[in-house]
């Protein structure tokens, strides 16, 4: 307690300089795993906020702020999460960012809701970059939780109808982690096939648990057993990267169509054996056209953290459009940023994206990528990478979904 | 039966991978009595000392030596640590190991980082060894397989036909007497106990680029290797080894079947559709060492080969 109470005397005697500078510090609690089998996860989401927040620093901050990003570790576990986000809260931070596990995100805008309900002028804003279940932003959406990720069924629209495009697929496989999210993932892969193909067979539909398989060559096993065309997986972190490593060493030689194979590590594991037949859904790839800006972007960025590739256009999206919003509210009063925040459009090198107002829904285009021997821009030092072709693309306004979501404002 | 015949293949690794590491857990136990809760940790320890290895040299020469050092390692926290805190009784003794394990756990985060190391398998032995089904079967699983069974007949002959093993039986059971033939037992406990770490430290050398080497892995097999003891018998090499095997069978059986409960107790009424019913058998897989470990403990309390009580 004693040194808890110096610290926090330490904190304060450090923050009167910076008081005294007119503006303030605007943090971002980034709370995700950074340790454990996601860490490696969570860490390459914490490399990418902090760039972000660099590059809005070095031209002037968020309406005239600087922004700090300040990293928590979870390990993936909904309670610590609590504990990571009480602790933000008591350090003064009103913007939370967290993407890593739908589970994870339910419990914090349960939580920032009663935070918000009981503690009026000092609300908290969660900015979800990444956890996709649809529910956030359907039945439990929430004022105070903004995603700027497409949810699963969005994504799953773009890998449908690819399938859609491809007579010679007669029988797909379903595999996910145990929770929220892989569930939402198979749910809504069964319902969209069953709408758009109902000659395609589902001859699988598993879910093993999250991140404690270190070999899945018995589920590749079972994959190849059941002579499956196709394989749609929405594992992300470990279990992505090793879920493809068994596919590659028992030569399971299917099209894998995956939410995240674009994610740390995944490309180092899969190899050439991946080439052609990985395929991911993601708001970029790194060899899509783009205007110079935005390579020296990528560049900047992959020349900084070497050992990880630019992957998370949204965290960028995300940090440009809170700047965007503070901007119009001349405030970084996390209620008066949201309300700026609804309807608000983007121009990002990869097309306007929209920040829908009834449900906090991101609408982006989206792109089906293949791994690919032959591109300009490669992964994790692989001589491999990802492209899209013609056809690739998902319209921003075409990933647009009904809403279940009534939300009530302050 | 190509399902049969893989989840055989890779029930029997992933068996024999288990017993390495519980050999040398179930051979300590036998001679002091104590139950080590670090020997995970020293399993860790094989795997990040091998990756260290193969960044500056081959992984040959860290098949070799990240065991070795190892067993020094474990042979150095008996002689220094586990012996002195012995004249306090099992309980201290216990605690001691738990605390180890703490130890280790932490210091591996603190050097080697808290995610997973990329750890690779050696690029002789990356390719397809013989294709069976539509599926191709790598050729370092294999070699894992036969590492493990040299290892297995080693370890059998050392101890089942050499002087070593003899002494070491002996001491076993009575210390006191192999003492008073003019062996140091103090110094054959110590062996004995770097042996064991040694073992675990090889089981980490080819499992971590296997399966993942990453702080977590000593917290993730510890259990398992548990249950291996006590479900062999508390002490019995043999023992250790059928429940290796059979723990490693019946996980990799588990997972590849898809059946739900609604299935097979259809006929009872249950639907497929219901909580209880659509649990399927592969999800129950990871749970399966624990409840052979319950029933075990209720029908044998000896465990399948063991002779003293847990």
């Amino acid at each position: 307690m004693k040194r808890i109470m110096s610290a926090a005397l330490a904190a304060m005697v450090l923050a009167v300089p910076a008081g005294q500078a007119m503006s303030e510090t605007l943090k971002i609690a980034f709370i995700d795993p950074l340790s454990g089998p996601f860490g490696g996860t969570g860490d390459a989401g914490l490399r990418h906020w902090e760039h972000a927040a660099n590059l809005v620093n070095a031209d002037d901050g968020v309406n005239g702020n600087q922004v700090e990003i300040i990293g928590f570790d979870n390990k993936i576990n909904p309670k610590e999460s609590l504990i990571q986000l009480q602790k933000a809260i008591d350090q003064g931070v009103r913007y939370i960012a967290q993407g890593n596990g739908s589970s994870v995100a339910s419990a914090l805008i349960d939580a920032i809701d009663k935070h918000n309900k009981r503690n009026p002028g000092e609300e908290v804003l969660f900015l979800n970059y990444a956890a996709v279940d649809p529910v956030f932003t359907n039945d439990r959406c929430s004022f105070w939780h903004f995603r700027f990720d497409s949810d699963a069924d969005m994504k799953m629209e773009a890998v449908t109808d690819w399938i859609n495009n491809k007579p010679e697929i007669k029988k797909v496989y379903i595999i996910g982690q145990d929770y929220s999210f892989g569930k939402a993932v198979a749910a809504a892969a069964v319902k969209m096939i069953g709408e758009k193909r109902p000659d395609i067979e589902i001859v699988g539909n598993e879910l093993h648990p999250l991140g404690k398989v270190k070999d899945f060559t018995p589920y590749i096993q079972k994959m190849i057993s059941s002579e499956a065309d196709a394989v749609i997986t929405g594992n992300w972190g470990a279990d992505m990267v090793l879920l493809v490593k068994a596919a590659t060493s028992s030569g399971h030689d299917v099209p894998y169509l995956t939410y995240y194979a674009g994610g740390l590590g995944a490309a180092a594991a899969m190899g050439e054996g991946a080439v052609g037949r990985v395929l991911t859904v993601s708001e970029v790839n790194t060899n899509l056209d783009t205007p110079g800006a935005q390579d020296e972007l990528i560049d900047g960025f992959e020349d900084k953290y070497t050992e990880i590739s630019y992957y998370y256009q949204r965290v960028f999206n995300a940090m440009n459009m809170l700047d965007m919003a503070a901007t119009k509210a001349d405030s970084i009063d996390p209620t008066k940023v949201a309300m700026a925040l609804e309807g608000m459009e983007y121009e990002t090198p990869y097309g306007t994206v929209t920040m829908r107002a009834d449900n906090h829904q991101i609408l982006q285009s989206l792109y089906m990528s293949t791994f690919s021997k032959d591109v300009k821009r490669d992964v994790e030092k692989t001589g491999l990478g990802w492209v899209s072709g013609e056809g690739d693309k998902i319209e921003a306004a075409d990933t647009a979904m009904e809403t279940s979501c009534k939300m009530s404002r302050p | 039966m190509e399902t049969i015949l893989f989840s055989l293949l890779n029930g029997v690794i992933y068996g024999l991978l288990l017993f390495m590491l519980s050999s040398g857990l179930t051979l300590i136990f036998s001679m002091m009595g104590i139950l080590n809760f670090a020997h995970a940790s020293f399993y860790m320890l094989g795997a990040y000392f091998a990756y260290s290895f193969t960044q500056v040299t081959s992984f040959w020469l860290a098949l070799i030596f990240a065991p070795i050092l190892v067993g020094l390692f474990g042979a150095a926290v008996e002689r220094w640590g586990l012996r002195k805190v012995h004249a306090n009784g099992h309980v201290a003794e216990l605690l001691f190991t738990f605390g180890l394990a703490y130890l280790i756990d932490e210091v591996v985060k603190i050097i080697w980082g808290k995610n997973t190391v990329d750890y690779q398998i050696p690029h002789a032995l990356d390719f397809p060894l013989f294709e069976l089904f539509g599926a191709q079967y790598p050729a370092y699983r294999m070699f894992i397989l036969v590492v493990a069974v040299a290892m297995l007949a080693v370890l059998w002959y050392l101890l089942k036909r050499t002087r070593i093993g003899l002494i070491i039986q002996a001491s076993l059971t009575h210390p006191h007497m192999v003492g008073h033939l003019g062996h140091n037992v103090p110094r054959i406990f110590m062996a004995v106990f770097g042996a064991g770490c040694a073992l675990a430290a090889l089981a980490g050398v080819i499992g971590g680029n296997y399966l993942t080497t990453e702080p977590s892995m000593a917290t993730f097999m510890g259990p398992v290797v548990f249950v291996v003891v006590v479900v062999g018998g508390l002490g019995s090499l043999e023992g250790a080894f059928i429940a290796s095997l059979l723990i490693g069978l019946m996980q990799t059986f588990a997972i590849s079947i898809s059946a739900s409960f609604g299935d097979i107790f259809g006929w009872a009424g249950l639907s497929p559709t219901s909580e209880l019913g659509s649990i399927t058998i592969s999800s129950l897989a990871p749970m399966l060492p624990f409840l052979m470990l319950v029933l075990i403990l209720m029908i044998r309390p000896n465990g399948l080969m063991g002779t003293r009580e847990v």
